[in-house]
């Protein structure tokens, strides 16, 4: 037997079935595009609007699959202008939708570091002691400086709060209800069918087989689906858009080097908390200058709350768990949260490259839509729009060609779908977002200077950043602590760590000067209790490990292991007996930080790193994130 | 080989268990907060019993599957995406309460009434399954009042296996206490069986199965019966959840003596 070293999957014989589109991934982009082409399928009397292929006489067979166990399993605290979105659903009444809410208030804050540890450049601490000694005239409190206006391009006015678990419930639900297409949770798709060079359909996740893929007695080989059309939108980290990436290259000039880390908890507020639902806080400053955190207030007493780790934070102890336990513990955070208690945690990988991380959009049996595509607008941090917008121009392109009986040939798409996207506001806004973070890629200030430039000029004037792919920027430990430990020292707490299985983040960060996480059982929790707790976290029996160290001599060279230190489920761990890292499947949240995060890259493929990130169940499961 | 059987599986549905639960008292009585906006999960001891009725309809050919359901139709839907695809059945919905908080009875009595109804129901090929106990703080006794309006008198309580034979008959393994089970014998349908959570693994995911599915479940949910169980019935004084204590700490090498020391300690206080 043997080994489709892409997907992990050996080559049998396989079922396959026939639908007319077969979608990947349930989100708010597959949202947009499933409700758009769902009420085009029948007409008003009932019939079909068009017929299908695989079943004559009925309308055309659409099948989502979609890898979490529940279609609630998402994560994202969202706030958007939510444009794309009333437009579909006009009528739209924000107290349908749980732990939603129009916004209301919206604050931007610059939090000053109470702690003394932040590695803040001059500048910035230059810019600190100017807010301190001015605080009698500033609009500074808890230490933090309520920047007094919000540009237009950030502002989320007129806009929505929500939970991008209950959205997709909501919308999953109408979706549902019409009949008209089918939403499979629990189903991780392992890769694409291709053809000479056309996408032919997907292929399920093998079942029944050991954590190697190795098949077990109960061994069920992942069925081929085989559609005219595939609909992929599963997002910066799934499998089959990453898999089409490397086997069609990126269109001339693009690249997906920036990404970050978003981490939140959903907290139940305490009673007596004066946030008023709708209200919203950005935060940029603290724990470290490059770190940007949120809080949306949600009715019924609860909150969104949580920092983004970006790529071009040049750490090797990137710790998105325990810099948001600092961030929440800032004084103007705090009293806020402050004997509340966690509901629900997750985390997410974000694809920041934008409209620069644009894939081919389409080709010949398929489409792109959603985070995936490219839609993230990193100027006015926004992405659930943009990806549900995309959705829905695909959703009417492809009426269109079901309409006019046209093929779904790279021609035709490009005409009905790539067209439709060029000329909306998603297209137009990524162009002025395109260059807009370049210049945190050199430095925090500079950053903040060229997306101010960008977002005033809409675009025309931006900083430029050095391009360096997040593992060209990661440090080693040596040159992170020059200053303050000795090669020699570094080696002897690496060694320690190391024969303990030990990660080093928290040991690095203390001597850092960043206080001990004092547990309190309710907001600040282990890491493995926000797991538990929060995000309710687990992996069905059966299915192959979906994180795989392919290369273990990339490992064996790699004196970071930034996998296991940032991994936000703990679910890499530093490996006492080698250096190759070892990973339990069942904390995995699927949030794929490994792959973009690893330190090591093939000499001769330099996109491509020594961890394969493939199609894997279970995880997150819990709805209110 | 055993003839053809007609295998009735009652289910509710239930918040998936992963989810903070918090009882509160709503406009009909008590409910969860926020429970609408909980995902569902087909009844735990009801999903076990589903399995085990695919898997005896394998041993019977020509078997037929039903699931009657009782639960409000939106939330039925998003759990039939998920049980679907795991076998082949005909859903019988009841568009109702799911909460836990209705009367038994009144419960058992919407299920008499549509396998009843029922087309082509033979009483001598009949197997009622559901669970023996449920997690939607059901008393457990649901399905002995079914069986009682069903007029079936053979019933099995707290099931982990069921073996059939050619000739029809089938021996039951019911718990009993020290890990042990009584084995009955019975001469063959109709039988009640409480399932409790028997040996089999759950199956795996079967596209073709959920696609075979939909077809049916879609037009049926759209025709659920609706029903109000418990209108009238048993009034709720009070309603909690057991305390939680929960501390978590990763251990290696910890020998498991200690461990069942640590948690003797622990849970005595």
């Amino acid at each position: 037997m043997t080994q489709d070293t892409t997907s992990g999957q050996p080559e049998v014989d396989r079922q396959s079935m026939e639908v007319d589109i077969a979608c990947v991934g349930f989100g708010p982009a597959m949202g947009g595009f499933l409700t758009t082409l769902s009420r085009g399928l029948l007409n008003e009397d009932g019939t079909p609007a068009a017929e299908s292929k695989t079943m004559p006489g009925m309308p055309p067979q659409v099948i989502c699959y979609e890898r979490a166990d529940d279609i609630a399993f998402g994560v994202s605290g969202v706030v958007t202008k939510a444009r794309a979105i009333r437009e579909t659903f006009p009528d739209l009444d924000p107290a349908d939708i749980p732990m939603t809410h129009p916004v209301t208030e919206e604050r931007l804050l610059y939090l000053l570091d109470p702690v003394g540890a932040s590695r803040r450049p001059a500048t910035v601490k230059a810019a600190d002691a100017v807010i301190k000694a001015l605080r009698w005239m500033l609009p500074v409190r808890d230490q933090a400086l309520r920047i007094p206006f919000i540009p237009g391009f950030m502002k989320k006015h007129d806009g929505l709060l929500t939970s991008i678990g209950q959205f997709n419930q909501w919308v999953g639900n109408q979706l549902m209800a019409s009949g008209t297409v089918q939403i499979w949770p629990s189903s991780p798709v392992s890769g694409p069918l291709m053809e000479n060079g056309r996408v032919t359909g997907v292929r399920l996740a093998d079942q029944g087989v050991e954590r190697s893929g190795e098949p077990q007695p109960g061994y069920m080989p992942g069925m081929d689906i085989k559609a005219a059309l595939t609909v992929i939108g599963d997002g910066p980290a799934g499998p089959v858009g990453r898999i089409l990436d490397e086997k069609l290259g990126l269109p001339e000039g693009n690249h997906q080097h920036d990404f970050a880390v978003g981490m939140k908890v959903v907290v139940e507020l305490p009673e007596g908390c004066e946030l008023k639902p709708g209200t919203v806080f950005h935060t940029l400053g603290y724990p470290e200058p490059e770190i940007f955190g949120f809080l949306y207030v949600y009715p019924d007493g609860l909150a969104s709350a949580g920092v983004f780790v970006p790529s071009w934070f040049d750490s090797p102890v990137r710790s998105t768990y325990r810099y948001m336990q600092h961030w929440m513990q800032h004084p103007a955070i705090w009293k806020h949260l402050n004997g509340g208690t966690i509901r629900s945690w997750g985390a997410k990988t974000l694809q920041e490259s934008g409209r620069r991380g644009e894939p081919h959009l389409v080709g010949d049996g398929f489409a792109r839509i959603g985070e995936g595509s490219g839609t993230t607008n990193v100027l006015t941090n926004s992405g659930v729009d943009e990806a549900w917008l995309s959705g829905t121009l695909l959703a009417e392109g492809v009426l269109e060609l079901l309409k006019s009986g046209e093929e779904f040939t790279k021609a035709n798409l490009e005409k009905a779908y790539v067209r439709r996207r060029r000329e909306s506001w998603l297209d137009k806004d990524s162009r002025k977002a395109e260059k807009a973070r370049d210049g945190f890629q050199r430095g925090f200030v500079r950053g903040m200077i060229g997306m101010a430039l960008a977002g005033f000029t809409r675009g025309r004037l931006s900083l430029s950043g050095d391009g360096r792919t997040p593992y060209e920027r990661v440090p080693t430990l040596e040159q992170f602590l020059k200053g303050r430990l000795t090669p020699q020292e570094v080696e002897k707490l690496r060694t320690e760590a190391h024969a303990k299985g030990r990660t080093l983040h928290d040991s690095i960060m203390e001597l850092l000067g960043w206080p001990k996480i004092e547990y309190d059982g309710k907001l600040l929790l282990s890491h493995q209790d926000a797991l538990l707790v929060g995000g309710k976290v687990q992996a069905p029996p059966g299915y192959a490990d979906h994180v795989v160290f392919l290369y273990p001599h990339l490992c064996e060279e790699c004196g970071t292991k930034v996998c296991a230190e940032m991994c936000s489920a703990e679910a890499i761990s530093v490996n006492p007996e080698g250096e190759v890292p070892l990973f339990d499947r069942e904390k995995c949240i699927h949030c794929g930080a490994c792959f973009w995060n690893c330190a090591k890259h093939l000499q001769d493929d330099p996109e491509r790193g020594a961890i394969a990130f493939r199609a894997g169940a279970g995880g997150l499961h819990s709805a209110e994130n | 080989m055993a003839g053809s059987l007609q295998i009735v599986v009652c289910g509710g549905i239930v918040p998936n268990p992963l989810q903070t639960l918090e009882p509160t008292a709503g406009p009909q009585g008590p409910a969860l907060k926020n429970e609408a906006m909980l995902p569902a999960v087909l009844d735990p001891w009801a999903w076990h019993a589903l399995f085990e009725a695919a898997n005896l309809a394998k041993q019977a050919p020509g078997s037929k599957i039903t699931l009657v359901c009782m639960a409000p139709k939106a939330k039925l839907q998003q759990v039939m995406m998920t049980i679907a695809q795991k076998t082949v059945f005909e859903l019988q919905p009841i568009d109702g309460p799911a909460s836990g908080f209705v009367e038994s009875a009144d419960v058992a009595g919407e299920l008499a009434e549509v396998i009843k109804g029922i087309n082509g129901l033979d009483m001598q090929k009949l197997l009622v399954f559901g669970g023996w106990e449920s997690a939607s703080r059901g008393a457990g006794t649901t399905m002995q009042i079914l069986g009682e309006m069903l007029g079936i008198t053979d019933q099995f309580q707290g099931v982990d296996e069921i073996r059939l034979k050619d000739d029809g008959s089938f021996d039951v393994l019911e718990r009993i206490e020290g890990g042990k089970h009584q084995v009955s014998r019975c001469a063959g349908a109709p039988a009640v069986l409480g399932w409790a959570t028997g040996n089999l693994p759950e199956p795996p995911n079967n596209p073709q199965a959920g696609m075979a599915n939909m077809r049916g479940i879609m037009p049926a949910l759209q025709k659920a019966r609706p029903a109000k169980p418990g209108q009238d019935g048993v009034k709720f004084l009070d309603v909690s959840l057991p305390s939680q204590r929960r501390e978590t700490r990763v251990v290696k090498d910890t020998p498991a003596e200690e461990i069942a020391r640590e948690l003797a300690e622990w849970i005595t206080g």
